[in-house]
């Protein structure tokens, strides 16, 4: 089922939550909406749901108009943040429910019903929970009911909002991989939402990513990565360290830096801001280097520097037994040597809006 | 060696004093009167205590009591959901007055209540004229003692349901909606469970309460004897008797059914909110 999202708007009260949104999932595709909190993501998950309507734009699905459809009729696999599942009804019944509320003439036999339940129990891999209710569950198992539950009505399109953001990292990884399996196996059109890079990247297909209600970016792993495209995203992606450079014949200058590991780019002559991560960042000692190492810690593996210049104060990794990390310690003067950046025109000024909310840790209890 | 025991020490002091403060208190307040009851009920002897119960004065008192506050609590159990649902759900203006006004048969001394429906139904009040013309009457009649009733117990309703449908997460009402089920399904499926707890509670309460009502019910009720005599009334008239046997023996019913109330209301809370107490 292929979804096509054109130029949606959504605010609420006076704020502007999506700021014209053009999306296109192909059918089969496992796409992550990736974004701080506030960027919008879980509302256009919500729209494409039927909980949420846009304030202007369309939303096709298979060429049919999904924005005259209630979300009874969407026939979508909607898996919530905290699971939703129904406290009062046991996993059996909360998996059975989709097919226990259609009209008279649609329903399956109890047999049927109970037939799928057990299906869906075994291959979510929950078979001996059945007559458990979900207050008696831990979060992954909880997490593997909701998307039961979700797939019993044979979606055609599953959405899922944060889908392991309640749980514990090692839970994590493991449902990654597995909902990875279901996809794949189900064949579905598949939409999740999350602010958790690693996630987005290892599970989708392609990554969208979304910063104050517009698309900043959509792309795999690697291309967000290395050619970030906007300031917003090379933030998000954790270039925290931006740099005033001055840009000539497509080469970045500025004093104490040296850009020789960075390639010509086709950008015009004048002001611009490099954006760095810390861990692309390799410290030369030069006792003439415009900056000076203020603290120098190791964890074992990472020596953690920070770099001062008198005005401005950056952090740079490096591997403990890199070659260039011989030698600093605190108060040692060095030149910045960046082994690769992205780089927007303009002074720093100017690429100070959109910039990514910190979040901070969604809390892990359930 | 001997090693002193470790005492741990509470976090909140003044536990010894507190909860003897309150112990005593309900023993003066609640326990010592009700015991004193059913002492002076145990005096009379049991042919005596049914010869009083079985009474055509008493039973029809009893009757005209229970079937009036059943039908008062049927009106609230659907009027309090309802206002409940109102309350919580939508937003209109004025909507806080509304909601201050629910407590207003709390407020309310039950006798004010009990002249001012008398007042507005009566066959030349606001309400009643039009009634009496229609043929309807509902001052002096069994209508009056449930209308009084239902005044005094709505709070009850309201306000046990109103904060479980606020806490009642929407997510669960969204979830149901994406599973494909109607309005109507996701109220008897998923709100329904979710606040019969304590609209089942809510109710019962509210029935015991109606059963007890005096101030309001006697001034609409004109107290006919075996027509509108509400049991609270007798009781009070066999007191005045200086007949506290009688007195006693009526009291200790209304007591019974009480108790019995306060058992169910509690059992149900128990029996619905089962699966969310059940640990693996």
């Amino acid at each position: 089922m292929s979804i096509s999202i054109e130029n949606m708007t959504k605010s609420f009260g006076g704020t502007a939550v999506l700021r014209g949104i053009d999306l296109t999932v192909e059918s089969g595709e496992l796409v992550a909406l990736l974004g701080p909190s506030g960027s919008g993501k879980t509302t256009l998950l919500k729209i494409i749901a039927g909980l949420e309507w846009p304030n202007s734009g369309g939303l096709q699905v298979n060429g049919q108009d999904w924005l005259g459809l209630a979300a009874q009729a969407r026939r979508i696999g909607f898996v919530f943040q905290h699971y939703a599942l129904f406290p009062h009804m046991t996993v059996r019944d909360n998996i059975a429910f989709g097919l226990t509320v259609r009209p008279r003439a649609e329903r399956p036999g109890k047999a049927v019903i109970a037939a799928k339940v057990d299906e869906l129990l075994h291959f979510l891999q929950i078979g001996h929970l059945g007559e458990r209710y979900p207050a008696q569950l831990s979060g992954g198992q909880r997490q593997r009911v909701a998307l039961g539950r979700a797939l019993a009505i044979e979606p055609t399109v599953l959405l899922l909002d944060e889908p392991f953001g309640a749980l514990d990292a090692a839970v994590r990884r493991d449902l990654r991989a597995w909902l990875r399996r279901v996809h794949e196996e189900t064949g579905s059109t598949t939409i999740f939402v999350t602010h958790d890079q690693e996630e987005a990247f290892e599970l989708a297909d392609r990554v969208v990513v979304m910063g104050e209600g517009k698309i900043e970016q959509i792309g795999n792993a690697d291309q967000i990565h290395d050619h970030p495209a906007s300031p917003f995203v090379a933030r998000f992606m954790g270039a925290t360290v931006e740099l005033p450079v001055m840009l000539h014949a497509g080469r970045a200058e500025a004093s104490g830096l040296d850009a020789s590991r960075l390639p010509r780019r086709a950008l015009p002559d004048g002001a611009a801001t490099l954006f760095l991560r810390p861990a692309d960042i390799t410290p030369i000692a030069d006792p003439s280097g415009r900056w000076e190492v203020s603290r120098c810690t190791s964890n074992g593996a990472i020596l953690r520097l920070e770099l001062s210049d008198g005005s401005q104060t950056i952090p740079v990794d490096l591997p403990r037994r890199a070659p260039e990390a011989k030698g600093l310690e605190q108060g040692t003067r060095v030149l910045l040597r960046p082994e690769a950046a992205a780089i927007f025109p303009g002074p720093r000024a100017a690429q100070m809006q959109a910039q990514p909310i910190e979040f901070p840790r969604k809390e892990k209890s359930l | 060696m001997s090693a002193a025991a470790i005492k741990p020490k509470r976090v909140l002091p003044g536990f010894t004093l507190s909860l003897g403060t309150t112990l005593l208190y309900v023993a003066l307040i609640i326990l010592i009167p009700v015991i004193a009851l059913i002492l002076k009920g145990a005096e009379i002897g049991p042919a005596q205590f049914w010869a009083i119960v079985t009474s055509n004065r008493t039973l029809s008192a009893l009757r005209v009591t229970v079937s009036a506050a059943a039908l008062a609590t049927l009106f609230n159990a659907f009027y309090g959901l309802l206002m409940a649902w109102v309350l919580t759900r939508y937003e209109f203006p004025g909507k806080r007055i509304l909601d201050a006004l629910m407590d207003v048969p709390f407020a309310l001394p039950t006798a004010v209540a009990g002249i001012s429906l008398t007042a507005l139904y009566s066959a030349n009040g606001w309400f009643g004229a039009p009634l009496s013309g229609a043929g309807i009457e509902i001052v002096y009649s069994l209508a009056g003692v449930t209308l009084a009733m239902a005044f005094t117990s709505t709070p009850f309703v309201v306000r046990a349901i109103q904060p479980v449908l606020e806490d009642l997460d929407p997510a669960l009402e969204q979830a149901a909606m994406t599973l494909g089920a109607s309005p109507w399904q996701i109220f008897r499926r998923v709100v329904l469970p979710a606040i019969l707890p304590a609209w089942l509670s809510g109710s019962t309460v509210a029935f015991a309460r109606s059963l007890g009502e005096f101030g309001a019910v006697v001034f609409i009720a004109g107290n006919l004897p075996g027509k509108t005599e509400i049991a609270a009334l007798l009781a009070y008239i066999r007191l005045e008797e200086y007949d506290y046997q009688g007195a006693a023996a009526i009291a200790l019913v209304l007591l019974g059914f009480a108790l019995v109330l306060l058992i169910l209301s509690n059992w149900m809370q128990f029996r619905a909110a089962r699966h969310l107490e059940a640990r693996a």
